[in-house]
């Protein structure tokens, strides 16, 4: 080959502090927009929300403003409904994870072994995660009518409802109706998370199992759960957030009633907010939320480490 | 049992289950198209029938016709798929630096980002309000990209990170030892490489602005500038008798989010795969 | 071409120190190894020089220019990765002239010299191929030819030959080390297979735990090891290690072994009298015969043929030893053998601090 120079040698053109500085400043350059982005539109306002906790806000009320430091949260330790909500908050989470956790499981498992037609199956079942939160409500709030749904007919058919009625609007199993649409809408998350998480199995591992004499549950229980297990801990963790902070179902379904007996706090957050207009008064409920879901998520959190370490 | 009859009875099981999902993910969805299609006048008295006697189109008409349905769809295309655009870039790029670099404050990013995570969003509609009304980002599609991009970048960011993740080091060494930038080599040698996880990114949060009702419900009041969901919920209201609108209305809402989400939802569990072998 | 000035470097990540007051100087064109066990710090030496990785403190000259705090693109250097990294959505002829279209090489001069390193390296039918269609060793000249198409200040090898199977592993060995001879660029080499490194390198840096242990050409580091690491590292099948004590007779000079045997210490080795000791001898050293005619008995516990010649392992009172033959011998297990350990062919090493024993 010859020897004559492919290019001119770049000289470099800053001195060397100026490098320096610049090789150093470089993951901040990338992360930027995304920190400026989040702190003014979430972080600011969420700290502004916060502070509402502790004045009288009202919308509708020009005089509205002043500082009243825990009225709201004296308020709140007496208010009826917020317990009853609380108390629904905690049917409402742990029923619409554990059903879609369950489901999403015995769904990826179902998923995870090549068969003709996965392909699709598979894009099939994922897609109530596609179709809008709000429609996914009214769907289902529309089955559940009697005039135009056939769930009723079918549920007082085969014995569980004494006649085709609507089941939202009876104070005692109404939870149930939001509940059956979130895990049907839900169902998909947990399924691609934790089909994701078993594809990346090594499959000697099996193989290996299944020499040494394990047999098909054995090689569930010994090798895919405790593989699963971190996987499975930050989805619950992330989900149990999520769900509980999620209105939106139960707002388009039932909008808290018959009797707040579909209320959660995340939606009596809302009513208190948009329906009373009293955004101190939310925020306030809003705060223990948060406190108490970052709480919770501490203590997944420490139990996924200690999982880790084992 | 022998065991060819047991691997049969084992398929049936397995096909037997997967129907069941099926079934049960298609029913709600299809029972709106049903309900779509079925003329007003067959509606009561062929309610539970699987699919009614006579169908038509009516309500697709009124609906594209007499209605400001194409009106709130445009909007909806136009704010979904600039959030889509603008968080899939920023998320690359946080994503990036997640997966690549080691610096100061990186745990206070990631608490940042899981903290966006675990409060109502109701609690930052009054605030948002009061700092947009003044910027004249009310009654505005700007403002509403604006609160979506903010609002799914935290996610996103996490997602493409694992996509990253998947991507050998190697290979932006070896470009910058070729002779490129850092930001070169993301841009010619791993954004590439990451395009799967670009068109999950994108169909995610294309997806989940396309739903969100409650600030395009508090942001918004002017009908000219409502997206999808506040439009239909407002003709849910208006027309609360007429089912068949409404659901013919739904199904047009459906479309659009469905399309993308099966263009998309393979890459969304190889991206999961990729990050998952990480740990 | 340039060459390469370590000096005083030092590499720590948080308060863990990985590298410690490394100081190397490669002269212009000289082919270096850098070979140690995983973990030794050699790759991060290697990135050092590449720009990959920060340098805690010391210096590193490319040339005149010391190269601290260029970025990789601008050291003027190239490398091979272990896992070639190849840009998989591009095509062979791409990845090859990647840095010349960055660097706005003219098209036919580009074309030219693609083309001239494709041949060299037998690619010519490849160049419109996608990496993942290649065979790995395909992409390991691939990987090759990107680097000398832009005829570099230096070449860094990271471990380059570790995902070949044996056969394809020897024969670029060979290529490599033709490459060198032809272009003549100053390369460093990182391997953890001594076979490479005595094989390729003009010097070897040998290493262990972040420290330089020994420099020097192949057959130095293997015929005077500086410590017992190196003695230990370099040469397969692996050198025999006794424990000893040295003794002072009067003017004789004796090692007594651990079985209380003794035989004369090596001429001119220094020590004092009863200073324990490890005794090193190559297996090829020690004289083995079945007829009885040797310092010392044993029994033969295993044969392993090698086809080049054959190892034989000895049992003793107190210790294993191998030896290796050229001839083809099968010894049943048990036979009785005579061994002989010659004194110039033995490396004193103190016991306590593994040096060599001064001269």
């Amino acid at each position: 080959m010859s020897t004559m120079p492919l290019y001119e040698e770049a000289a470099p053109r800053r001195p060397a502090p100026l490098r320096r500085l610049a090789l150093g400043l470089e993951p901040y350059l990338y992360i930027a927009p995304s920190v400026i982005l989040i702190a003014t539109i979430m972080l600011v306002p969420l700290i502004v929300g916060l502070s509402y906790a502790f004045r009288d806000m009202q919308l509708i009320n020009p005089f509205s403003g002043g500082f009243i430091g825990l009225e709201h949260f004296r308020a709140l330790w007496t208010d009826a409904a917020f317990w009853l909500s609380m108390k629904n908050t905690l049917v409402w989470t742990f029923a619409s994870v554990a059903l879609q956790f369950a489901f999403g499981l015995v769904l990826a498992l179902l998923l995870n072994s090549p068969f003709p037609g996965r392909g699709i199956v598979q894009a099939l079942v994922f897609l109530p995660w596609a179709v809008p939160t709000f429609l996914s409500g009214l769907n289902w709030a529309w089955l559940f009518n009697p005039v135009v749904g056939p769930l009723p007919h079918w549920m007082a058919a085969l014995g569980i409802l004494p006649a085709p009625e609507n089941i939202l609007s009876d104070p005692s199993v109404a939870i149930w109706g939001p509940i059956i649409a979130n895990v049907w809408w839900g169902i998909p998350f947990f399924a691609i998370t934790l089909l994701a998480a078993l594809q990346s199995i090594p499959q000697d591992i099996y193989e290996a199992a299944s020499i040494d004499g394990a047999g098909a549950w054995r090689r569930f229980t010994d090798i895919t759960l405790p593989f699963l297990a971190p996987t499975i801990a930050i989805a619950v963790l992330l989900r149990t957030v999520w769900i509980a902070n999620f209105a939106d179902l139960i707002i388009v379904m039932t909008n808290g009633g018959p009797a707040d007996q579909t209320q959660i706090v995340s939606s009596y957050i809302f009513t208190q907010a948009f329906r009373r207009l009293d955004f101190g008064y939310a925020s306030a409920i809003a705060m223990v939320l948060l406190v108490l879901l970052l709480a919770y998520s501490f203590v997944i959190i420490l139990l996924r480490q200690s999982l880790l370490r084992r | 049992m022998t065991s060819s009859a047991r691997s049969t009875s084992h398929w049936l099981l397995h096909y037997g289950l997967l129907a069941f999902y099926v079934a049960f993910a298609l029913f709600p969805l299809y029972w709106l198209l049903k309900v779509s299609v079925t003329p007003n006048d067959l509606l009561y008295s062929e309610g539970i029938r699987l699919w009614p006697s006579r169908s038509s189109l009516a309500h697709y008409t009124f609906v594209l016709a007499h209605s400001d349905f194409p009106l709130f769809f445009k909007n909806s295309v136009i704010v979904s798929g600039s959030t889509a655009v603008l968080v899939t870039l920023i998320a690359a790029l946080s994503g990036y630096a997640m997966s690549r670099f080691d610096f100061r404050g990186k745990m206070w990013l990631v608490g940042l980002m899981l903290i966006t995570q675990m409060f109502p969003l109701v609690m930052l509609v009054a605030p948002i309000f009061k700092l947009f009304s003044p910027l004249g980002l009310t009654n505005s599609l700007t403002g509403l990209v604006i609160v979506y991009t903010a609002f799914n970048v935290p996610f996103a960011t996490f997602l493409m990170q694992s996509f990253f993740d998947g991507i050998p080091k190697d290979l932006e060494e070896a470009a910058m030892i070729d002779g490129a930038s850092r930001f070169r080599a993301f841009r010619q040698i791993i954004l590439p490489l990451t395009l799967p996880g670009v068109a999950a990114t994108l169909g995610f949060v294309f997806t989940a602005a396309w739903s969100e009702l409650l600030f395009a419900l508090m942001l918004v009041s002017k009908a000219d500038a409502s997206t999808f969901p506040v439009g239909l919920l407002g003709f849910v209201s208006k027309f609360s008798v007429d089912f068949g609108q409404m659901m013919a209305a739904g199904v047009l809402a459906l479309i659009p989010a469905c399309l993308f989400f099966l263009l998309i939802q393979r890459y969304l569990v190889q991206g999961l795969t990729a990050g998952a072998v990480k740990g | 071409m340039a060459s390469i000035d370590i000096q005083g470097v030092r590499k720590s990540y948080g308060t863990v120190p990985v590298l410690h007051n490394v100081d190397l100087s490669i002269q212009d064109g000289e082919f270096v190894v850098l070979v140690g066990p995983s973990g030794c710090g050699k790759s991060t030496l290697l990135r050092m020089v590449a720009g990959l990785e920060g340098i805690t403190s010391g210096a590193i000259r490319i040339g005149e220019r010391v190269v601290n705090e260029l970025a990789p693109k601008d050291r003027d250097i190239a490398m091979v990765f272990q896992s070639y990294a190849l840009y998989p959505h591009m095509t062979v002829r791409d990845n090859m002239n990647y840095s010349l279209r960055l660097r706005r090489t003219p098209a036919e001069r580009m074309a030219h010299v693609v083309s001239a390193a494709a041949s060299k390296l037998g690619l010519d039918t490849f160049l419109d191929r996608k990496p993942r269609t290649l065979s790995g060793g395909q992409r390991q000249r691939v990987a090759m030819g990107r680097s000398i198409v832009r005829q570099p200040q230096a070449f860094l090898f990271d471990e380059p030959l570790s995902n070949l199977d044996a056969r394809l592993r020897e024969q670029m060995r060979v290529e490599i080390k033709k490459l060198h001879r032809d272009l003549g660029t100053t390369s460093i080499y990182v391997t953890h297979d001594q076979v490479e490194a005595m094989t390729l390198a003009d010097r070897i840096v040998a290493m262990n735990g972040g420290v330089v242990q020994q420099v020097g050409t192949p057959l130095d580091l293997y015929e005077r090891p500086t410590n017992l690491f190196v003695a230990g590292f370099i040469g397969s099948p692996a050198i025999n290690i006794i424990n000893a004590v040295l003794r002072h007779d009067g003017e004789q000079r004796l090692i007594a072994l651990e079985s209380g045997e003794r035989i004369p210490a090596p001429p001119r080795v220094g020590g004092h009298d009863g200073q324990a000791v490890k005794v090193g001898i190559r297996p090829e050293d020690v004289q083995i015969s079945a007829q009885a005619e040797g310092d010392f008995a044993g029994h033969v516990e295993l044969v392993e043929p090698m086809g080049l010649g054959t190892i034989v392992h000895l049992g003793t009172a107190h210790h294993a030893l191998k030896a290796f033959v050229v001839e083809r011998v099968n010894y049943p297990v048990g036979t009785n053998i005579a061994y002989r350990l010659p004194a110039s062919k033995l490396h004193i090493f103190d016991a306590k601090t593994g040096q060599r024993l001064p001269e």
